[in-house]
């Protein structure tokens, strides 16, 4: 019985994405991690259709030696949070309504994800996401790993 | 003569750099991927706009273009 309440719970309580304060991101406080970055926002669709595969990643790997970390771009917050509620994300997201770190990364495309070793540096880049090339972004994580 | 050069060589750099920031960035393009701000968002005003270039400058086509506009295809 206790068992069947704890899946119960756990059913109905899926993991949320805290929403943060792009103040907020200090990137070298998950330096000994493989950090996927990935630059996002509601009006993109391919960006929409990389949340399915980056939660996938989550329960793949280890949460001790990889994190993924999203940055959204919505000028409007109320766009990122319908978003939010139509879209899972179980990872935590920073939100930069004036692209102040967007500039900083240089981002060419919409999205736009940097894979990061656990030394702090950026190993990859990608700009855009396509389902057909997954295989080969996983291929990229698990060699740092 | 000297000062000549040098204002000569300020303007120059500040003509150049004027267009430096021109443009939008891949995160302000969500306006632009709104689908009333397509070229053939309102199908009759598209049929109007076919129907006056055909008759009047003999031409038809290049109406729409594929993409969102998020700059990653």
């Amino acid at each position: 019985m206790r068992k069947f309440l704890l899946v119960l719970l756990l059913a109905v309580s899926p993991l949320k994405a805290e929403i943060y304060n792009i103040s907020q991101l200090d990137l070298k406080s998950h330096q000994g991690k493989v950090v996927y970055l990935d630059f996002w926002a509601s009006w993109c669709k391919p960006c929409q259709k990389s949340f399915p595969w980056m939660n996938s990643l989550l329960e793949k790997y280890p949460s001790e030696t990889f994190t993924i970390i999203t940055v959204n771009l919505d000028a409007e917050p109320d766009a990122m949070h319908q978003f939010l509620s139509k879209v899972e994300a179980n990872f935590d997201i920073y939100h930069d309504p004036s692209g102040r770190i967007a500039d900083q990364f240089e981002i060419e495309g919409m999205p736009t994800s940097y894979l990061i070793d656990s030394s702090g540096k950026v190993v990859k880049k990608h700009i855009g996401f396509y389902t057909r090339q997954v295989d080969r972004y996983e291929r990229e994580i698990e060699e740092l790993l | 003569m000297k000062a000549g050069y040098y204002w000569l060589v300020v303007c120059a750099v500040l003509i150049a750099s004027g267009c430096s920031s021109l443009g939008v960035k891949p995160w302000e393009r969500n306006l632009l991927a709104r689908e009333d701000m397509l070229m053939d968002a309102d199908a009759l005003d598209l049929a109007f706009d076919e129907h006056i270039y055909f008759s009047k400058e003999a031409s038809s086509g290049g109406q729409g273009f594929a993409g969102g506009g998020c700059g990653c295809n």
